[in-house]
């Protein structure tokens, strides 16, 4: 055997141990090194979800925010689910990772509640150039906890019916211009078969506290029910709620798109492009792609505002907005960026630059009188600002709320409760079930998360 | 590996001749062939055994993202709430149910085409790239073509097709069967056995290619027919071999979550158990129960790799030994 080999065999281990040592440093510098990133001094880390708006938002950072005010923006995008948790875990911790993130109205007042998100009224009214009074009323209420703004939305959206024009005109059916939920049931029922294989009405039946249940709920606010009364009891089986639910099942059931229970936005989408739906109850985020380029209903639809039964109206709102983060050490680069983002100016960088429906509309009134958006929007922008500053988050039924929300229950328990109703709700629209079993396992569920405020 | 292999006896000779007691000289040769290893060895452990550890501290502490100011020991609360909970325990049921039906329908499957594979076709090398193809999409691309494109009770392939057929006779009204709703789990199995029966497929027809052919060609001599063979001797030799793919397979099917997050969003009671771990951590922000659930998916896990590890030695056992 050769020496070189016995040096070998006696150095081997040693070097084995060297190497080792130097990739368990590699590992623990990886992970340590992802908090020095934010203290750079002109540079910010922002969490965001991965919708197309963001990704545009990405793309035009570089050349026209840092470009101009010398501020990095360190980007990092994920789904919605991953997003909700990460921010959840970094702000509640207040460990300062990331400066700012999108965060909706649903976690806004909570949120500021447990004091994790820096105040922006302040910043808001000394930047004259950003102009608060043109943010939409409700969408800043939305966004607001005690008087004070915490977040600054990026788009918002309400909800609207949508329906096909031609369909109802072959048809001679009318469609009213406030239309009741009695009166599009009965419109279903009429347009249903209008064309092969065409159906009455899409309405979402997929499982997911963002899916099913924001269409359903508001379905129970406007019908007189509510999740919990203001003592927190939960009302799911309360003849108003089970009304409601019966309601929108046997619509979904009888003359809604055929796979309902597995139906999201997208699947709707796909059906209302398709003529597979003669009527949509849905996002008012959707019109821009059923007008957009290629689609082929385009210029066919109408929209009016979401049917009621007891209350004026009944359309949801929902907003991404960003939050900058108690911890941040940045407080002022987070400001720019996010004065920045929402911005009049903003908007019109997007308009010109990638399209006028790419706009991330929704949230000021001057979008709605800006002759570049309604050049490409002027089916819907009218019905869509209507539906906006109709929503009224704090009083969106025929009785008072413990927590602030039209689709939702602003608590943090929310997501998990209404993830594990849906499911629920999603058997019975399968036919699994009856709606009395899904929404008595339901109600068990919910009082279960009233009991935990009832004493408070 | 204790079992004394004729290889490694034939290098003790030379151990002896160079004049070191053989007993230290193999270990030292031993450790000289290890000691390359260990870095690998040790990184290994450090990416995923530390990580399991963390779950393991974690899952016995009181930990909700939502509620940061109590965190603490809680004992086997996590446990007693995962296992109370019936949404759980009807996750664990269907996680077996799944894997059972979609390891052993694609074995079948994958048996079935290992053995039309094994013969001589022309175009044979494109029919098996063809079938190994389903295997190779992202898994949640795959699902997601199943919901849309195939499932979808309104524009789906299913539904496309039936009206097609139904046209021809001149009929406007075909059924639209809604296989999802209908049949959830089954749907989601199908999506699985698809993905899966080309993993079975590879294994197996390795095994049928270490066929002794020789063999095979007495038998024939000898009289015996197509089913004789199969019976007596390929699936003897194959034993093995349908043994080892079908827990791998069963391993990595416990764990799969995209089918069911993208085809039913865990609705209609096909809820398993990686995708009750994913409710509870995202929906619910409980890192603790989450934790727990996940050590209780990964016992379960072990389970099932002992036994396929066991499997595994066996057959290497065998093939040093041949």
């Amino acid at each position: 055997m050769p020496p070189s080999n016995s040096l070998l065999r006696r150095t081997a281990p040693i070097g084995a141990v060297v190497l080792c040592g130097a990739l368990l440093a590699a590992c623990s510098g990886a992970g340590g090194s992802a908090g020095t990133a934010s203290g750079s001094s002109d540079s910010i880390n922002v969490l965001m979800v991965n919708n197309q708006q963001m990704l545009d938002l990405q793309k035009l950072t570089a050349q026209y925010f840092t470009k101009s005010t010398g501020i990095k923006v360190n980007f990092t995008v994920l789904p919605e689910d991953d997003v909700r948790d990460k921010v959840t875990q970094d702000f509640s911790s207040q460990a300062g990772q990331y400066d700012v993130a999108t965060i909706s109205n649903y976690e806004t007042p909570f949120f500021a509640k447990d004091g994790w998100l820096s105040p922006l009224s302040s910043d808001a009214r000394s930047d004259t150039a950003f102009d608060q009074s043109d943010i939409l009323p409700n969408i800043q209420q939305s966004l607001t906890y005690k008087g004070q703004i915490y977040a600054e939305p990026f788009y918002g959206e309400s909800s609207f019916l949508m329906y096909r024009k031609d369909v109802f005109a072959a048809k001679h059916l009318t469609m009213p211009a406030h239309p009741t939920w009695q009166q599009v049931a009965a419109l279903a029922a009429e347009a249903d078969g209008a064309q092969s294989g065409m159906k009455g009405i899409c309405l979402r039946g997929q499982p997911g506290w963002g899916e099913v249940i924001a269409p359903l709920t508001t379905v129970v606010n406007t019908m007189g029910g509510t999740w919990f009364n203001d003592n927190w009891q939960a009302q799911l089986t309360s003849p108003a709620f089970e009304q409601a639910t019966e309601f929108y099942v046997d619509l979904v059931r009888a003359h809604g798109e055929a796979g309902a229970a597995q139906d999201g936005f997208t699947e709707c989408l796909n059906d209302m492009e398709q003529s597979k739906v003669a009527m949509w109850y849905d996002a008012t985020s959707a019109a821009g792609s059923l007008e957009g380029k290629g689609s082929p209903v385009a210029g066919k639809i109408g929209y009016v505002p979401a049917p009621v039964d007891q209350t004026k109206s009944s359309g949801w709102l929902y907003t991404w907005a960003w939050g900058i983060q108690k911890a941040s050490k940045h407080q002022t680069d987070a400001w720019k960026f996010v004065s920045w983002a929402s911005s009049k100016q903003y908007e019109d960088l997007v308009g010109t630059t990638l399209g006028w429906a790419s706009v991330p509309a929704g949230k000021r009134a001057s979008t709605y009188s800006d002759p570049g958006y309604l050049s490409a929007a002027s089916a819907f922008a009218g019905p869509t600002l209507t539906a906006l500053n109709a929503a009224n988050p704090q009083d969106p039924g025929v009785q008072p709320r413990p927590a602030p929300g039209i689709q939702f229950v602003g608590i943090p328990e929310f997501e998990d409760l209404g993830t594990q109703v849906s499911q629920l709700i999603s058997d019975a629209i399968a036919g699994q079930i009856s709606v009395g079993t899904a929404l008595k396992n339901s109600q068990a569920l919910a009082a279960k998360v009233g009991a935990r405020y009832a004493g408070h | 590996m204790s079992t004394p292999s004729i290889t490694r006896t034939a290098r003790v000779p030379r151990a002896r001749r160079s004049g070191a007691p053989a007993e230290s000289g193999r270990q030292r040769g031993a450790w000289a062939r290890r000691a390359p290893l260990l870095p690998a060895l040790i990184f290994m452990i450090v990416v995923t055994q530390l990580p399991f550890v963390g779950t393991l501290v974690i899952s016995f502490m009181r930990w909700n993202a939502l509620d940061p100011d109590d965190v603490g020991f809680g004992g086997l609360t996590n446990y007693t709430n995962a296992f109370r909970d019936p949404a759980l325990r009807s996750a664990i049921l269907t996680t077996v149910e799944l894997t059972v039906t979609v390891v052993l329908v694609s074995l079948v499957l994958g048996l079935g085409l290992a053995l039309l594979l094994d013969r001589r076709f022309l175009g044979r090398g494109i029919v098996r790239t063809m079938l190994i193809t389903p295997f190779l999409i992202v898994p949640v691309a795959s699902a997601l073509l199943w919901k849309d494109a195939i499932y979808n009770a309104s524009f789906g392939l299913v539904d496309g097709l039936l009206s097609w057929v139904w046209k021809l006779f001149g009929s406007t009204h075909p059924p639209q069967p809604d296989l999802l709703t209908s049949f959830p789990l089954a749907s989601v199995e199908a999506s699985l056995v698809w993905q899966w029966t080309p993993f079975m497929m590879l294994i197996l027809l390795a095994g049928l290619q270490s066929r002794p052919t020789d063999v095979v060609e007495a038998a024939r001599v000898d009289g015996a027919g197509t089913w004789q063979v199969f019976r007596y001797l390929t699936f003897p030799h194959l034993r093995r071999y349908l043994e080892l793919a079908a827990l791998l397979g069963s391993i990595y099917v416990v764990q799969n979550f995209d089918a069911v997050f993208t085809l039913t969003s865990g609705g209609l009671g096909t809820a398993n158990l990686p995708y009750a771990v994913y409710q509870t951590f995202y929906a619910g922000h409980d890192y603790g129960e989450a934790s727990a659930e996940g050590v209780i998916v990964v016992v379960l896990s072990l389970a099932i790799a002992t036994f396929a590890l066991r499997t595994v030695s066996s057959l290497f056992r065998e093939e040093s030994l041949s």
